[in-house]
């Protein structure tokens, strides 16, 4: 899904698939109405949780960096809603969606963007940096592109271990161009790891549109490692599914490693930082907004299917809504880490003294 | 106790560790048919099969990212670097990801990965592949770095590297790989951050570690003989976590110290050293801790001036004169 154009708006950016064909696909055939409800729920509560930590960092509640998943909801939702026991999600640093996808509890989330001891990194992350391994959530990384060597390393534990699994490395547009990608790539198609890498094509690396920075399609570049790709149109999460289930199938099933290339857009600046007035428009913005909204295009599909009421989108978002207000005040109501907790977490050795087996000093003064 | 090389000493502990945990694979360039670029991986392929001893395409950023990233899961990689010197093209998979990655998950998740391979000069490559990053490594709280000096350490600390549970960095010596040490047949591991009096003396304490060990072990004999002065010295064998204890214990002794460091002066291990025993130490020494240094310079090619760049026996000797004159 070339983004080709500059700055200003790309009109002819995905062809609208048929609504029934994404449906049908059978991984979304079959479906049940709760777990349609569930995707469409995730979809809202990641908005709305977005949302919310936007107006905490407004507040001076949250420090550093805040990159916002607003409008890329259906790609993680549709994504991670293909996980299996032996599948494992890591991603870059716009990783909130993903860590709500995966099913992590809001609330540490929330503390962790606040600083506080109950965040799901204990505070020690933030915002780039939340992980959960018990749900095969392995972050959340801030260097661009530099995860995607860890991915294929989980791949290559997958495999090693003789599990049937796969293993999901989410980058951004601009991450196709680093070089530890193109390692990545070489490595996971010489020897067969089952490993899907999802670029999530929001249109822009910052305020560089792909235009202006990558040369040829990106998914394509796949080829070049004799590797399978794709490309999907990321506003329905349907269509991400019934994509992403192929390429995770052929990852579990024959240890090949692939490609998708997920078109997708962010209504927000690049972090709460950018003024987002110097590469795009209004216009293209409102444009998405109202012509590929998944959480709005999802929810038309469920109303028509009978699925969804009037009634039912009102309590989902009420509900999600409320329950993202009480993570910030979950988050205010926390302690922060203490000045002792900066040296924990350093070492597996210093937090289990009892089981040390080094000598000598760690730290230093 | 039978005499093995250095290169035979780290060999025996990768086998023995493949031997005892499914868990540990051996990984990189050249390290399975071609039998290791130095030949310290000769044999393993024959013996531990294509799915422990693994050739990898020269990719240090991607592969060794991706060990780390089979460490997360559980499995225990040993990646090798044909030079240490390469690890800034991987820089971002070492001491972002390996030294951070516990850290930033709150102490969610373990990266009980090696990195493994040969750290130094004095072999006439020039300076892309002559770094010793001990100090840069060391730098990075999260990670732990090995620099033996023998046989009989490279063995015992490599063991007890690959059961760790931290990243452990182990910087080994193209000099050294032919050395040879008594090596028990019997197994042992020597724990890391366990410093080895590797002389016993009165008059002056050398700290040193690595190469830099057998030159001042030449020194120490030239100056007990010419000169009878009496010098201890203390292998540091593992640089992070760091047995000050021993250092200081020696200070104690001789109230004089020389570092010797196959390293560029400038934010050194040595520098840290020498703030640590000043700190530690003050009252206990009777005169400024010097320090002997690589000249301060890219490593130059032309191999008689790479000797006078290094440390060496008659440069130690000279700066041991100078630290207790
Ligand atoms: C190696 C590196 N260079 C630069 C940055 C600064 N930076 C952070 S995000 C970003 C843009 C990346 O865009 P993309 O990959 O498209 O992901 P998106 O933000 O759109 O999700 C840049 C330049 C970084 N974090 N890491
Ligand atoms: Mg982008």
């Amino acid at each position: 899904m070339s983004k080709k154009t500059t700055a200003t708006a790309d009109k002819k950016a995905a062809p609208a698939p048929s609504v029934s064909d994404f449906a049908q696909a059978p991984i979304n055939a079959g479906l049940s109405r709760e777990a349609k409800i569930e995707l469409h729920r995730k979809m809202v509560r990641i908005r709305r949780f977005e949302e919310r930590s936007l107006r905490s960092y407004q507040a001076k509640k949250i420090g550093g960096f805040l990159h916002l998943y607003i409008g890329q909801e259906a790609v993680a939702v549709g994504c991670c809603s293909l996980m299996g026991p032996n599948d494992h999600v890591i991603t870059a640093y716009r990783d909130h969606g993903h860590a709500i996808a995966v099913g992590m509890d809001t609330k540490p989330l929330m503390a962790e963007l606040y600083g506080k001891a109950t965040g799901c990194s204990k505070g020690k992350g933030g915002s780039m940096h939340y992980f959960d391994p018990t749900r095969n959530f392995w972050g959340g990384h801030g260097i661009v592109g530099g995860q995607i060597p860890l991915g294929t390393g989980l791949a290559y534990g997958i495999k090693y271990k003789g599990l049937k699994g796969a293993a999901m490395a989410f980058m951004g547009d601009g991450a196709v161009n680093q070089g530890a990608v193109h390692e990545a790539y070489n490595l996971a198609s010489l020897w067969n790891l089952p490993v899907v890498f999802v670029i999530e094509n929001n249109g822009y690396s910052m305020g560089t549109s792909q235009a202006r920075s990558s040369a040829g399609e990106l998914a394509q570049r796949a080829a070049g490692y004799d590797m399978e790709w794709g490309q999907c149109n990321g506003h329905d999460v349907y269509e991400v599914r019934a994509t992403m289930d192929k390429f995770l199938t052929l990852a579990r099933e024959k240890n090949r490693p692939s490609t998708v290339e997920i078109d997708t857009y962010r209504y927000r600046g690049h972090s709460v930082a950018d003024p987002d007035n110097t590469y795009r428009s209004k216009q293209e913005i409102e444009e998405y907004r109202k012509t590929k909204d998944p959480i709005q295009v999802f929810q038309q599909k469920l109303l028509t299917e009978g699925v969804l009421t009037e009634a039912l989108i009102e309590q989902i978002d009420a509900e999600a809504r409320a329950e993202a207000d009480n993570t910030a005040d979950f988050a205010e109501a926390s302690p922060f880490p203490t000045p002792d907790d900066i040296q924990k977490d350093v070492y597996w050795e210093s937090d289990n003294p009892a089981e040390r087996k080094s000598q000598g000093r760690l730290f230093f003064d | 106790m039978p005499l093995i090389t250095y290169r035979e000493a780290v060999r025996h502990a990768l086998a023995e560790e493949l031997e005892r945990d499914k868990n540990v694979v051996v990984m990189g360039e050249e390290v399975a048919q071609f039998n290791g670029a130095y030949k310290v991986t000769e044999g393993l392929l024959a013996k531990f099969g294509p799915d422990r001893i693994v050739d990898t395409p020269i990719s240090e950023a991607g592969f060794i990212g991706m060990g780390i990233g089979a460490s997360m899961l559980g499995v225990r990689p040993v990646m090798e670097l044909m030079f240490w010197s390469f690890y800034s093209v991987a820089f971002d998979q070492i001491l972002n990801n390996a030294a951070n990655v516990r850290y930033m998950s709150g102490g969610q998740i373990n990266c009980p990965i090696v990195i493994r391979g040969p750290a130094n000069g004095g072999t006439n490559v020039g300076a892309t592949h002559s770094h010793t990053p001990e100090n840069v490594l060391a730098n990075h709280p999260g990670v732990k770095v090995v620099v033996p000096a023998t046989a009989y350490d490279a063995k015992g600390l490599l063991k007890s590297a690959i059961r760790d549970n931290d990243p452990v960095f182990f910087l080994e010596n193209t000099m050294l790989y032919g050395e040879k040490g008594e090596v028990p047949t019997e197994e042992y591991v020597i724990p890391l951050g366990k410093a080895d009096v590797k002389r016993e003396g009165s008059d002056l304490t050398i700290v040193t570690y690595g190469r830099c060990v057998h030159h001042s072990l030449a020194a120490a004999a030239i100056l007990e003989k010419e000169h009878d002065i009496s010098v201890e010295i203390v292998d540091l064998r593992t640089i992070r976590p760091l047995d000050i204890d021993t250092v200081l214990a020696s200070v104690a002794k001789t109230h004089r110290v020389l570092i010797v460091e196959e390293q560029k002066p400038f934010a050194s291990v040595g520098s840290q050293l020498a703030y640590m025993i000043q700190r530690e130490a003050f009252d206990e020494l009777d005169g400024p801790i010097h320090r002997l240094a690589t000249v301060d310079a890219p490593a130059i090619y032309s191999p008689p001036v790479e000797i006078e760049q290094l440390p060496n026996p008659q440069r130690v000797l000279k700066a041991a004169l100078e630290a207790v004159g």
